[in-house]
């Protein structure tokens, strides 16, 4: 049962990795449109045109 | 709008030199318009950052230096098609966006907790052969995670508590309180003593549960409280300030000073508090003094912020520049749009009210009965925290409220802001639809179609005088001359208004206003679409023929509404011929011409009488009673402050179509409401019992206390999903009708 003893650090390090990922997409705006992200992933603004 | 508006005044500057613009954008249609707004003016000179937000349709500009031009930014976007409210971002706002972030913030925190305890916690359920170190351990691992997690997540639930405990209160967050730290008490006890179970999953789950319900709450709400801002803006909170120079501009309350000079149109609430320089009306002060009759008002006398002005254009000089009688009375207006507390969310927020202390004392009781019956201390207690876990009232007090913000949302996003509290339930329930003519099924914009061949002269005063209307018609006479003065005007309801002009009677309205009957009776039959606006000043008269476009999409609209059986009806002041050919071409059979305000009343009290409940559809100053006087009302944005106030809902934009799908988001939301009241009271009857007889844990409590939650919730949001799909596969068609339609006139 020794194993415990690194798998339970490692599950609570990889939730906290995640929690902290969360926090920052929060802090940095990624919540304040929910609707126009869902669209704006599917635009080709980064693609000049060629007229 | 005729005056010209002072964007500069709404700018705001950060510290570090970069000016930010935010406006609400009215004719978003799509996710599309994103990167047309976008690459729009991201050129513009000058620009340094262009930012639509889709939810709540705004948009916001940020610049560095004076080579950008905020005037450029708006008159690009109207060539566009795209009209800007600008408005200031509201200190209640911003903080409705920081308990947002903070719900969600807790929300991660206890979620984070909830899945680690999971994670060990079913080890010890399951392992039945677990070895008691083990067991110990995990449960040691629990309590390091889950007392930290819940002190922080559960911050909202502890500190709302503790605040209604400190009035003398009890809400509904006490008992989810005393739950989780019962149970968590339970737990480390559990824990020292080396027992079998302990319950910090539980009572993180409830945590983590809760808070998921309360963010979703919160966010619909912060929603629609974006919506009532956006629609603050659209509902001017601007006062037309004169110029030295004569010119007017739209000016945000807010930069009103002392001394200034403010005109104030018929159908138009006083900005301010202060004395008139010039004009005569008649003014309703309801609002500040209670009285109904009206008062006369001329130069000279004081009048007051609120107050409506019935009939005639006043100047009126500034003395209270703070404005914040009338934006206190807005403030209410918007209090009331997104609370929007109907009847049966009243009844919702009653019986919560009741169950916070039938939920304590059923716990009490229960451990009590325990007892007497010879279960142990500890037994007894763990079903009284069942008690208090399931019995959160989350799906109860839920039931309404979501179904109302969802309904709200889909409202928005088809167009359409919601001004009375029980608008949606009395939306549902309407059988029976009156259309005005003027300016509701036809097009807002008119035009002069015979201006070539009156008299530029005359055109001139007939303009300066319709400028101090707010009739469409009026309008229509306005646009021919863009840019000029006004004048003082008495506007009398349903004829029209009079103005005195180098001392003689200068008349602009009806045939009959106007004496003119044998120069209408000459000219004949006329096409019947035309509308004939009479003027006369002295020996100098001429009708002006305007020609209204029915909105594109109204035979279609119409028809679609007849097919789902409402009774349609059109009640105008319109000419009867004008009406005639209009109630042809939509195939309407039950039309009246020639209505005054108070025949239409009178119409919608017989309808009343025979037991109809009846939607009211107008835009006008003469429509106002009658929006009020029906059983649901809707106007279009154009609509003067009066008619908008008198309304239940504003639709945005050219299109009738907002209407069908208020009807069916409405009717849809009443069904939820509803359907989730009865879940909700199913649950409890079922639940509570079984909880009190100890026949279930901790974890099935709180699970089972979750899932009646998000049933409920999950139920909400079908209100007005499935009618928005439907209406958008059917826009394209609707156009090409509508264009039909056009043509045809």
């Amino acid at each position: 049962m020794t194993i415990l003893l690194f798998l339970v650090p490692l599950a609570l390090l990889l939730g906290a990795i995640g929690l902290v990922a969360f926090m920052w997409s929060l802090r940095s705006g990624q919540f304040d449109d929910l609707d126009g992200a869902a669209h704006r992933v599917l635009m080709d603004d980064d693609i000049e045109k060629d007229l | 709008m005729t005056a010209a508006f002072d964007y500069e005044s709404l700018v705001t500057a950060s510290d570090s030199g970069i000016q930010r613009f935010d406006a609400a954008i009215d004719g978003m249609t799509c996710a599309a318009c994103i990167i047309d707004i976008e690459h729009g003016l991201r050129d513009l000179p000058g620009l340094l950052n262009v930012r639509v937000n889709y939810t709540n349709r705004r948009l916001a500009l940020e610049w560095r230096d004076d080579s950008f031009s905020l005037s450029d930014a708006f008159e690009r976007l109207r060539r566009m098609g795209y009209a800007l409210h600008p408005f200031e971002i509201s200190q209640s706002e911003r903080e409705e966006t920081e308990t947002s972030r903070r719900l969600l913030r807790c929300l991660a925190i206890a979620g984070f907790g909830a899945m680690n305890i999971m994670l060990l916690s079913v080890g010890v359920w399951v392992g039945g052969d677990i070895d008691p170190e083990t067991r110990d351990l995990f449960h040691g691992v629990s309590a390091l995670i889950a007392l930290p997690a819940a002190a922080f997540a559960g911050q909202p639930f502890f500190s709302s508590a503790f605040a209604a405990l400190r009035a003398g209160r009890l809400n509904m967050d006490v008992p989810i309180s005393v739950g989780v730290m019962l149970a968590l008490v339970m737990s480390v006890y559990e824990t020292l003593t080396h027992a079998d179970h302990a319950y910090f999953d539980s009572a993180m789950m409830l945590l983590t549960f809760l808070l998921l319900g309360r963010f979703l709450d919160h966010a619909m709400r912060r929603k629609t409280r974006a919506v009532a801002a956006n629609l603050a803006a659209l509902r001017t909170p601007l006062a037309c300030r004169l110029l030295p120079n004569g010119e007017e501009i739209m000016t945000p309350l807010a930069r009103i000073k002392a001394e200034d000079i403010v005109r104030v149109r018929p159908g138009e609430r006083l900005p301010i508090d202060g004395d008139i320089l010039s004009g005569a009306s008649t003014l309703d002060e309801s609002l500040i003094t209670g009285e109904t009759m009206r008062r006369p008002v001329r130069q000279g006398d004081v009048v007051y912020a609120g107050s409506l002005n019935y009939d005639g254009l006043l100047s009126i000089r500034v003395v209270k520049a703070s404005g914040a009688t009338l934006l206190d009375e807005i403030e209410r207006l918007l209090e009331k749009v997104s609370a929007a507390r109907s009847a049966y969310m009243r009844l919702a927020d009653r019986v919560s009210r009741l169950y916070a202390p039938m939920v304590h004392v059923g716990a009490l009781i229960t451990a009590l009965l325990w007892l007497m019956r010879g279960a142990s201390f500890h037994d007894a207690l763990i079903t009284a925290i069942c008690v208090l876990i399931i019995t959160c009232p989350c799906a109860l007090a839920l039931a309404v409220p979501a179904v109302q913000v969802v309904a709200s949302g889909a409202l928005f996003r088809a167009g359409v802001l919601l001004n009375s509290a029980d608008a949606i339930e009395r939306l549902a329930e309407a059988d029976t639809i009156l259309f005005d003519k003027t300016g509701t099924l036809t097009a807002p914009d008119q035009r002069v179609i015979n201006a070539d061949k009156i008299n530029a002269a005359i055109i001139d005063l007939a303009a300066t005088i319709a400028r101090a209307s707010t009739h469409p018609l009026a309008r229509a006479i306005a646009r021919e001359r863009p840019r000029g003065a006004t004048c003082e005007v008495r506007e009398e309801q349903g004829h029209g208004v009079c103005a005195l002009v180098n001392g003689e009677e200068a008349r602009l309205g009806s045939v009959s206003y106007c004496a003119m009957e044998m120069e209408a009776l000459e000219l004949g039959p006329i096409d019947p679409e035309i509308s004939l606006v009479a003027f006369r000043h002295g020996a100098r008269s001429a009708l002006f023929h305007i020609r209204q476009t029915l909105r594109s999409d109204a035979a279609t609209q119409i028809q679609r509404l007849k097919d789902l059986g409402f009774s349609i009806e059109i009640m105008s002041g319109d000419r009867k011929e004008a009406v005639e050919k209009i109630a042809l071409v939509l195939g309407v059979d039950q039309w009246r011409s020639a209505m005054k305000p108070k025949d239409k009343v009178a119409r919608l009290e017989e309808l009343r009488l025979a037991g109809r409940k009846t939607l009211m559809i107008g835009d006008g100053l003469n429509d106002a009673p009658a929006l009020a006087a029906a059983y649901a009302s809707i106007s279009p944005i154009e609509a003067t402050q009066l008619t908008q106030a008198a309304a239940d809902a504003v639709f945005l934009g050219e299109r009738l179509a907002p209407i069908i799908t208020t009807l069916a988001i409405a009717r849809q939301a009443r069904h939820l409401m509803r359907q989730n009241l009865a879940l909700s009271v199913i649950y409890n009857i079922f639940a509570v019992p079984l909880a009190m007889a100890g026949l279930l844990t901790p974890l099935i409590a709180a699970a089972a206390m979750s899932g009646s939650s998000l049933l409920v919730t999950l139920n909400a949001l079908r209100a007005g999903k499935d009618d928005l799909t439907g209406d958008e596969k059917e826009s394209s068609m609707d156009r090409e009708e509508g264009f039909l339609a056009e043509t045809f006139l």
